[in-house]
């Protein structure tokens, strides 16, 4: 696929906030400033812009517990998402959701979530939705080896196949499920190869290789708004760092995590970058330094912005109603 | 309040009615579950040839067709999942979960994803999902097929309770469930969709969290739920010739409860007996009694009475299950021991 300058440079960008934004989250989460604990998506990082590259603001996504890297892909606000992180009133979710609950529905992101698997029904009644009304809408649900063998998995992608919904299932194959390897939990080695199970496409890309990741989720979105229905993406990649901040990774050695961090699709882009003739060196510097004062901001954004009020507990719990409409 | 129409209706086509009525206000509205329409793509008159296992969905199909009309695989977490996916993006969606005691293979779905989005995402979402169940005892379809589970639904914030007891009731508050932005559970009591009452033709709704007084009385309250409330009725009958006047209250929604009705009676008469056909441990009878102990104790004369179903599932066997749910007696013996 021939993909423009354009297109390249937003996938660097968008992966590289992705990376700051996560090591700097990482670095602050240490000081002891932001409550609960945080998942880290640094290494996984080409599955989600090379995904939401296609997406539109009013196309849908679920994501997990590891779901920064989603929400910055999908366009959420950094200072917003930071606050929320923080616990903070200017949070994305007035800091009721936390690092696991960020959402932003203006902007179709409907919520990271910690329940393992999830977020992949709900993203298929969003795609259900867009089908009823006939819209040009897709959905896509993010989710982990480990959701893999939720039960839920395996209903959706049977309900999204009967009725042809516009619904992209990305598995972002990590290789572990906490401290659970994939090899062990699966009965399969790719996920993927469930898909004619279903009567739908299996395709797996590596994740390391952001063009690839696009290339195959081109197809996917391109297929869901044809209105030929769902496809289950694989892809394989690895988290760089712990299953949350402070995991000691006792199941993992330092072999296998050099290996694999030698593979990193930032890298591997900022060289194709330079070498095909997209950018220079220097071009490349200054959207770094960009990307590290936006980052910079948002944290000096959420450190300002007050907890909420002790007497607003309750509020939220329902939705407020509108005034009520006589029917029909 | 004693409802006039020109009409009578049984409760499940109240409720068809409301549906019907919902679809036609709003193209967001669409109904799925298992056999909604039945025979899907079978096509002619295999389509529709069962319209929910209870009737409830018959009209619609015909109406609305198979994009808002939606028979589901049995695939409880999938379809409900879906359903709080599709009323997050936008639609307003009626789901038949059948029996309450399916609902947990959608547990999780209910509990943490519809129950708690509004809150854990800041007010931002609105949940518009409304999950229909039919539920209790008395056609011996034993341990799986008759449970009530309104408890479990409102022990949790987030999600709102209803339980009609008559078809007037049913048609105007399924109306307000599905048209409220909250995820609501709606229990139908299996006994009381053939009954028969008056229901106008016009849509109306009524509100949730208010509570209908059935029978006005000075000297015992008696709280009843769903079925129970033509029972405690008929103590009532039994009592008001023995001398005893009882209040009948009919919370109609769990959640939210009408407490203000509730211990306004219990102010007047000083004593309260709940009537509720679930096991009582942490069941809605605890609450109610609760809140009055909290609230009105000063006003009452005797201890609260529960009058329930024992801690134990329903039972297939009639010789049994017909000493399940409270009788009539047994609200009586209730009535008379706060004398």
């Amino acid at each position: 696929m021939d993909i423009a300058s354009e297109t390249l440079l937003h996938l660097y960008r968008t992966m590289l906030e992705i990376r700051i934004f996560e090591q700097r989250v990482a670095r602050e989460f240490r000081t002891g400033e932001i409550p609960g604990f945080v998942h880290m998506y640094v290494g996984e990082e080409a599955v989600a812009v090379g995904v939401c590259a296609h997406l539109d603001d009013d196309d849908y996504v679920t994501s997990t517990h590891r779901g920064h890297g989603h929400c910055i892909a999908k366009g959420c606000d950094l200072d917003r998402m930071m606050a929320e992180i923080y616990g903070r009133q200017d949070g994305l979710c007035k800091g009721r959701g936390g690092s696991m609950h960020i959402a932003d529905f203006s902007r179709g992101m409907l919520g990271a979530n910690a329940i393992v698997g999830g977020g992949i029904a709900l993203a298929t009644g969003a795609g259900l939705a867009a089908s009823v009304r006939g819209s040009r809408q897709v959905a896509v649900a993010f989710f982990g080896d480990g959701a893999a063998n939720q039960g839920v998995l395996h209903e959706s992608l049977n309900l999204a196949a009967i009725w042809k919904l516009p619904v992209i299932y990305v598995c972002e194959n990590n290789g572990f499920a906490e401290s659970t390897p994939a090899s062990y939990s699966t009965s399969v080695v790719d996920v993927a190869s469930r898909a004619p199970g279903y009567g739908i496409p299996g395709v797996v890309a590596d994740g390391a290789d952001v063009l690839g990741v696009y290339t195959a989720a081109r197809t996917a979105v391109d297929r869901a708004r044809a209105g030929e229905g769902p496809t289950l993406l694989e892809v394989k990649t690895y988290r760089f760092m712990g299953h949350f901040e402070g995991d000691p990774e006792r199941y993992r050695d330092d072999e296998e995590r050099t290996a694999l961090r030698d593979r990193d699709a930032i890298a591997a882009l900022q060289a194709h970058l330079i070498s095909a003739g997209h950018a220079t060196a220097d071009v490349l510097a200054v959207v770094r330094e960009e990307i590290e004062a936006a980052v910079s901001a948002a944290v000096e954004f959420a450190r300002a912005s007050p907890f909420p009020d002790p007497a607003d507990l309750e509020q939220f719990v329902y939705p407020e109603q509108p005034a009520r409409e006589e029917v029909a | 309040m004693a409802v006039t129409a020109e009409r009578t209706l049984s409760m499940v086509n109240a409720v068809g009615e409301a549906m019907r009525q919902a679809m036609e206000a709003d193209p967001s509205v669409i109904v799925m579950g298992e056999d909604v329409a039945g025979g899907a793509g079978r096509g002619g008159a295999k389509e529709n040839s069962m319209g929910g296992s209870f009737g409830a969905t018959k009209s619609l199909y015909p109406l609305f067709g198979a994009n808002r009309v939606r028979d589901t695989p049995i695939s409880e977490a999938g379809f409900v999942g879906a359903g709080v996916g599709a009323a997050a993006a936008g639609l307003r969606p009626v789901i038949d979960a059948m029996w309450a005691d399916f609902t947990g293979l959608a547990f999780d779905q209910i509990y943490n994803q519809a129950g708690k989005m509004s809150y854990m995402f800041g007010g931002q979402v609105r949940l518009p999902l409304t999950i229909r169940v039919a539920m209790g005892c008395g056609l011996s379809a034993a341990a799986q097929h008759s449970g009530t589970l309104y408890s479990i639904y409102t022990h949790l914030p987030g999600i709102k309770v209803v339980v009609p007891s008559t078809p007037y009731d049913a048609k105007g508050l399924l109306l307000e469930s599905i048209f409220d932005d909250s995820p609501v559970m709606f229990f139908e009591h299996l006994k009381l969709y053939v009954s028969q009452g008056p229901v106008p033709a016009a849509p109306y709704r009524i509100p949730l969290g208010v509570a209908e007084i059935r029978r006005p009385g000075s000297d015992v309250t008696v709280v009843a739920i769903a079925a129970m409330v033509a029972r405690a009725l008929e103590a009532a009958d039994v009592l008001a010739a023995k001398g005893v006047d009882v209040e009948v209250i009919d919370p109609r929604t769990l959640s939210p409860l009408d407490e203000e009705t509730i211990i306004g009676s219990v102010e007047k008469t000083g004593a309260l007996v709940v009537v509720d056909e679930s096991p009582p441990h942490c069941s809605v009878a605890s609450e109610i009694a609760a809140v009055v102990s909290e609230k009105a104790f000063d006003f009452l004369n005797a201890p609260v009475r529960r009058v329930t179903a024992p801690h134990a599932p329903v039972p297939f066997t009639p010789s049994l299950e017909n000493v399940y749910a409270p009788s009539v007696q047994a609200i009586i013996d209730a009535v008379h021991s706060t004398a």
